[in-house]
C-alpha cells in the first residue's frame, strides 16, 4: 500500500472499497446502499399512492398493504434517510475539522457492514414469508399478534443496523473531541461538524432504549418470555415509551444534520459568514437536549391523563424557540450576503418555505387537545412527511449536489439538478399539503383504502398526481448521475468557488490521508480567512511534512457483522421448531466472536507514508487536480 | 414575466377554487365541521393555533421574500464580496422573546383544556332517583368491529354507537385483542383502546344524526390494528333524550318473531340447529359487554350499513355472510362452509338468513 498511485483492475477495487477503512470511501458506502435503499423505499411510497389514488382500489390487498407501508417508512428512516446522512458526515466531518480519519478506521467499517448486513435481512424479508406489517413503531400488541416472521426480521434486521449506528455515533463523538485540528476549538467548528457531534450524541443516548425495546420483543417472539403479553402480565405501553423515547430524538439525529449542511450551504452560496453563529450552536445543542423531554407527545391519546399530557405539551412547543431562531439567523445569513441560487441553494432555499410549514403544524400537534384529533390522522403524515423531506431529503439532496464534486472530483450537471429540483419540489407540496386536509376531514392514517363518498376522493387523487413528479425527479436525478460520472470533468479544489471551510482547501477527492501536514486554525471558516489574506495554499500549516501513520484494510469488519447476520436466521426460525435453528445461532456467533478474537489477538500496526511520497503525490495532484 | 404572473394567478384561483368545491369533507366525518362540544373545543384551539402560525409564516414569509430578492448575485454582480457579519444579539433576543410569547398565548388554552377533557367528575354521579346523572357507555374494540355497552341499562348493542344529544356521555374504552383507538372525528378527538387498561373521557353530541345527509356520524378506528383497520368503520346515531329514552326501552323489550315465512326459516338457520350463528351472535338486546364473540345483531335492520363498511341492503348481507374475508381480509368471523357441514349455503338459505336479520328492529 505504500504505492500511492496505484492503478487496478474492477475487482481489485470493489475489494478495496469492501476492505477500506477510510472514511471517503466508507462514504460512498453508505451513499451507494442508502441510495439503493432510498430507492427500494421510494418504489414502496409509489405503490402506496397508487393504492390511494382512488377510493377502493384493489392493487394492493390489505394485508400487502401493511407491509408496503411498514417498509417504507423502516427503510426510509433506518435505511435510507440516516445512512445518506452518515455517509455525508464521513465524507465531510473529518476533513472540516483537518483530521486524516476518524477516531477509529476499523469501527467506522465494522458499523457500515452492520447497517448494510442489518439493512439486508430486513429486506430479505420479502422473499422469505412476507415483510413486518405492524407499522415503522411496531407497536407491541400488533406485532406480537402478527402471524408471519415479518416482525422477526424487524427486530432483529434493527438490532444488527442499530449496532452499527451507534458504533458510528460514538466514533464520530470522539473524533470530533479528539481529532480536531490545532486551533480548531469548539466554537470554530463548522456547523456541519456542530450539528454531526450534537446527532452523534443523541445517537449515543437514544439508540440504547430501541435496542432494550427491540430485544424484548426479540425474546417476546422468538423465546417465550412475556414484557408485552397483557394475558401474561406484560404491557404494550412499556414498548410505545421505549420506542418514543428513542423516535423522538431519532427525528432530530436525522433534521440536526440537515440543518448543519443547509448552514453551510447559506454560508457558502451567501458569500457571507453564518449569522449568529453562536446562537445556531446552541440552538442546535438546545434541541438536541430538549428532544429527549417530549417523546409522550406521540403519545398523546394513549391516556396518560392531563398532567403528563400538559407537560409534554408545554415541553414540545418549547423545541419551537430554538427552532425558529436557526431559521431567522439562516434568513439573516442570506439578507446582505451575494446570493448566487446554485442548485444546492436552490434546496436551501426550498427547504426553508417547507420546513416553516412543517415546524407550524408541530406546535398545533403539540396542544394535546387538539392532537386528539390530529393524532394518527393524515394530518400527522402531512406533518412529518413536510419535517423529513421538506427537511432532511431536501438537505440530503443538496448535499448529494453541494459535495458530489469534493466526493467524486467531478460537478453534477447543474441544469439537470435544478429539473430535479423543480420536479421534486413541487411535487412534494402537492403530495403533501392537502394530506393535512384530508386528516382534518377525518382520514386515519395508515388504511389500505377508503370508501367513496366520505369527502376524500379528488385530494387523494391529487396527492398521488404529486407523487409522480416527486418520482421524476428523483428519475432525473439517476440520470445526471450517470452523465455527471460518464462525462468526469475535472474540477478543483474549490469548484463552488466560495468554499468557507477546511475541506475546500484540498483537492478534490482529497487524496487518502486527506492533509499532507496537519493545518493550523486560525478562526471560523478558516478557508475563507486565508483566502481573503491571499494565502495561494488555503491553509498555513501546524506541523512540517513528515511521515503519515495510516491504518490498514481490513476483511474482518465485513466477517464480524456477516456472522450476526447468520445467527439472526438461527433465532428466527427458532420457534418454528427447526432443529438447525440453535446451531445456525451458534456458528454465526462464534464468526462473530472468533473474528473479534482475531482482531485482538493480532496485531495490525498499520503503514507508513513517507515524505518523499507525499512530496511527490502533491506534485501530482498539482498537476491534474486544478482546473 | 407578465404572462408568467398571469400564470401564477390562474393557479392560484384554481388552487382557491379545488378548495371551494371540496369545502371542509363531509359533516358525518369531518373535524372542520364539528357537531359535538369537544370537537368545538378542539376546533377553536385549531382556529387560535392557525392564527397565530399564520402571523409567524407572514413574517417570515417577507423576510425570506425580501432576502432573495434583494441579494441575488445578478444584481450584485460577481466580484462583490459582502461584509461578514456576525450577528446581532438584539435580534437574537427579539426573536427568541416573541416565539415565547406566541408559545404563552397557546400554552394557556392547552393547558386548560386538557384537563377540562380530562375532567370525569360527573361520572358516576347518582341524581335524586338513583339512576345516573350521565350516560355511560363501555367501548370495547375487537378486531373489526365495536361493541356498546350501557351498563346502567343493561343493553348492549354493536357496530352503531346510539347516544342522546345535549349532555355528557362518558365512554370507557377497552380493547379484547389489540390495540385499536376510538374516533367520532366531527364529535371529538379520539382515544385509544388498550388491552391492558380502560381509558375513560368524555363527548357530547349536539346534533341530531337523522339530519344528516347520511344518517349517521361516522366512526373510525384510529390506529393500525391488522389487515383490515381501514375497515374498522362505526356509526353514531344521535338523537334527542326523549328517543333515547324509548330507544332503551324498546331495546330491552324481546323481539316480536318474524310473521314472514321466509324470514321464520332464516330464524331457524340462525339458531343452534341450524347454522349455530347465535352461538356468537345475540339478537337480544339486553346482556353485558364482551361475552359473544360476535356483535350483537338485535338492532341488525336499523343499521346504516352492513359490517359498517357496505350498504345496507340483502344483497351485501348475503354476500358478506358468504364471504366476510373476501370484504374485511382477517377478521374473526368463521366460514359458512365450515358451520354448514362443508358444503356451500344454498342460494335459498341465503335468502332466507338475510330476511330474518333484516327483521331485527328496535326502532319503529
Amino acid at each position: 500500500m505504500s504505492s500511492i498511485a496505484k492503478k487496478s483492475g474492477f475487482g481489485a477495487t470493489v475489494w478495496d472499497y469492501i476492505t477500506s477503512v477510510d472514511h471517503k470511501k466508507i462514504a460512498i458506502l453508505y451513499l451507494i446502499s442508502g441510495g439503493l435503499f432510498f430507492l427500494i423505499g421510494g418504489i414502496e411510497a409509489m405503490m402506496i399512492r397508487i393504492q390511494l389514488m382512488k377510493a377502493g382500489n384493489d392493487f394492493l390487498s390489505a394485508g400487502t398493504y401493511n407491509e408496503v407501508m411498514t417498509m417504507h417508512g423502516t427503510t426510509m428512516i433506518f435505511l435510507a434517510a440516516m445512512p445518506l446522512l452518515l455517509g455525508f458526515m464521513n465524507a465531510i466531518m473529518p476533513l472540516q475539522i483537518g483530521a486524516r480519519d476518524v477516531a477509529f478506521p476499523f469501527l467506522n467499517s465494522l458499523g457500515f457492514w452492520l447497517f448494510f448486513f442489518g439493512g439486508i435481512f430486513l429486506n430479505l424479508s420479502w422473499f422469505l414469508g412476507g415483510a413486518p406489517d405492524a407499522g415503522w413503531t411496531n407497536y407491541a400488541s400488533l406485532a406480537l399478534a402478527s402471524e408471519s416472521h415479518g416482525i422477526d426480521f424487524y427486530a432483529l434486521g434493527l438490532t444488527i443496523s442499530g449496532f452499527g449506528t451507534l458504533i458510528s455515533g460514538i466514533n464520530f463523538l470522539v473524533t470530533i473531541i479528539n481529532m480536531r485540528a490545532p486551533g480548531m476549538t469548539y466554537m470554530r467548528m463548522p456547523l456541519f461538524t456542530w450539528t454531526t457531534f450534537v446527532a452523534s450524541a443523541l445517537i449515543l443516548l437514544a439508540f440504547p432504549p430501541l435496542t432494550i425495546a427491540i430485544f424484548f420483543m426479540v425474546f417476546d417472539r422468538m423465546f417465550g418470555s412475556h414484557f408485552f403479553d397483557v394475558a401474561a402480565g406484560g404491557n404494550t405501553i412499556i414498548w410505545e415509551h421505549l420506542f418514543w423515547i428513542f423516535g423522538h430524538p431519532e427525528v432530530y439525529i436525522l433534521i440536526l444534520p440537515a440543518f448543519g449542511i443547509f448552514s453551510e450551504i447559506f454560508a457558502i452560496f451567501s458569500r457571507k459568514r453564518l449569522f449568529g453563529y453562536t446562537a445556531l450552536v446552541f440552538a442546535t445543542i438546545l434541541i438536541g437536549f430538549y428532544g429527549f423531554m417530549v417523546w409522550a407527545h406521540h403519545m398523546f391519546t394513549v391516556g396518560l391523563g392531563p398532567t403528563a399530557n400538559a407537560i409534554f405539551a408545554l415541553a414540545t412547543m418549547i423545541i419551537a424557540v430554538p427552532t425558529g431562531v436557526k431559521i431567522f439567523n439562516w434568513l439573516l445569513t442570506v439578507w446582505g450576503g451575494n446570493v448566487s441560487f446554485a442548485t444546492p441553494m436552490l434546496y436551501a432555499v426550498g427547504f426553508i418555505p417547507s420546513f416553516v410549514a412543517g415546524g407550524v403544524t408541530g406546535v398545533m400537534q403539540a396542544i394535546a387537545p387538539l392532537d386528539y384529533q390530529l393524532h394518527d390522522s393524515y394530518f400527522i403524515v402531512a406533518h412529518f412527511h413536510y419535517v423529513i423531506v421538506g427537511g432532511v431529503v431536501l438537505a440530503i439532496f443538496a448535499a448529494t449536489h453541494l459535495y458530489w464534486p469534493k466526493m467524486f472530483g467531478t460537478m453534477l450537471s447543474e441544469k439537470l439538478g435544478k429539473i430535479t429540483f423543480w420536479l421534486f419540489f413541487i411535487g412534494f407540496h402537492l403530495t403533501f399539503f392537502i394530506q393535512h386536509f384530508l386528516g382534518l376531514m377525518g382520514m386515519p392514517r395508515r388504511v389500505y383504502t377508503f370508501g367513496a363518498n366520505q369527502g376524500w376522493d379528488l385530494f387523494n387523487a391529487i396527492s398521488s398526481v404529486g407523487a409522480i413528479f416527486m418520482a421524476l425527479g428523483v428519475i432525473i436525478m439517476l440520470v445526471n448521475i450517470v452523465l455527471t460520472t460518464i462525462k468526469n470533468e475535472r474540477v478543483g479544489n474549490d469548484p463552488w468557488g466560495d468554499g468557507r471551510t477546511l475541506e475546500w482547501a484540498i483537492p478534490s477527492p482529497p487524496p487518502f490521508y486527506n492533509f499532507a501536514q496537519t493545518p493550523l486554525v486560525r478562526g471560523l471558516d478558516t478557508y475563507w480567512i486565508e483566502k481573503m489574506e491571499g494565502n495561494k495554499e488555503g491553509m498555513i500549516y501546524a506541523e512540517p511534512l513528515g511521515d503519515i501513520h495510516m491504518p490498514n484494510n481490513s476483511f474482518i469488519p465485513v466477517v464480524m457483522s456477516f456472522g450476526l447476520f447468520v445467527a439472526s436466521f438461527g433465532a428466527l426460525y427458532h420457534p418454528d421448531g427447526y432443529s438447525w435453528t440453535i446451531p445456525v445461532l451458534v456458528i454465526g456467533l462464534l464468526i462473530t466472536f472468533g473474528s473479534m478474537l482475531l482482531r485482538s489477538l493480532k496485531d495490525d500496526l498499520g503503514f507508513h507514508i513517507h515524505k518523499e511520497d507525499l512530496i511527490k503525490d502533491r506534485e501530482g495532484v498539482k498537476t491534474d487536480g486544478h482546473k | 414575466m407578465i404572462n408568467g404572473l398571469k400564470k401564477w394567478r390562474l393557479f392560484t384561483l384554481m388552487t382557491a377554487l379545488i378548495f371551494f368545491l371540496a369545502g371542509c369533507g363531509r359533516e358525518e366525518i369531518s373535524t372542520l365541521i364539528p357537531a359535538g362540544g369537544v370537537a368545538q373545543d378542539q376546533f377553536n384551539l385549531l382556529l387560535l393555533s392557525s392564527a397565530v402560525m399564520l402571523f409567524v409564516i407572514i413574517v417570515v414569509t417577507i423576510v425570506y421574500v425580501l432576502a432573495i430578492t434583494k441579494f441575488r448575485r445578478s444584481k450584485l454582480g460577481e466580484e462583490m464580496i459582502p461584509e461578514q457579519v456576525e450577528g446581532s444579539t438584539k435580534l437574537e433576543f427579539l426573536w427568541t422573546a416573541i416565539p415565547i410569547v406566541l408559545i404563552i398565548i397557546i400554552a394557556i388554552p392547552t393547558v386548560y383544556q386538557t384537563f377540562d377533557l380530562a375532567d370525569t367528575r360527573t361520572m358516576d354521579v347518582e341524581a335524586e332517583d338513583g339512576s345516573m346523572t350521565n350516560l355511560t357507555v363501555n367501548v370495547i374494540a375487537k378486531l373489526y368491529w365495536w361493541e356498546f355497552e350501557y351498563p346502567e341499562q343493561g343493553i348492549v348493542t354493536a357496530q352503531e354507537l346510539v347516544v342522546p344529544t345535549d349532555q355528557r356521555v362518558y365512554f370507557n374504552v377497552v380493547s379484547a385483542d389489540v390495540k385499536h383507538s376510538f374516533w367520532i372525528p366531527s364529535i371529538g378527538g379520539k382515544i385509544d383502546a388498550n388491552p391492558e387498561n380502560t381509558n375513560t373521557f368524555y363527548l357530547t353530541f349536539n346534533q341530531e344524526s337523522s339530519e344528516l345527509e347520511d344518517g349517521v356520524f361516522y366512526g373510525k378506528c384510529a390506529e393500525l390494528c391488522g389487515p383490515s383497520h381501514a375497515l374498522m368503520d362505526f356509526k353514531v346515531k344521535t338523537m334527542n333524550s326523549n328517543d333515547f329514552d324509548q330507544w332503551v326501552a324498546s331495546m330491552k323489550e324481546e323481539q316480536t318473531p318474524p310473521s314472514d315465512a321466509l324470514a321464520q326459516t332464516g330464524e331457524e338457520l340462525f339458531g343452534a340447529d341450524g347454522l349455530g350463528c347465535i352461538g356468537c351472535h345475540a339478537v337480544s338486546g339486553v346482556g353485558a359487554g364482551n361475552v359473544m364473540a360476535g356483535p350483537n345483531l338485535a338492532t341488525f335492520g336499523d343499521r346504516n350499513r352492513v359490517a359498517g363498511i357496505l350498504e345496507h341492503n340483502e344483497e351485501n348481507l348475503k354476500a358478506w355472510i358468504k364471504e366476510p374475508q373476501d370484504f374485511k381480509p382477517g377478521n374473526q368471523m368463521p366460514d359458512v362452509k365450515s358451520l354448514n357441514g362443508g358444503q356451500d349455503v344454498s342460494e335459498q338459505d341465503l335468502d332466507a338468513l338475510a330476511a330474518y336479520l333484516m327483521t331485527l328492529t328496535v326502532e319503529q
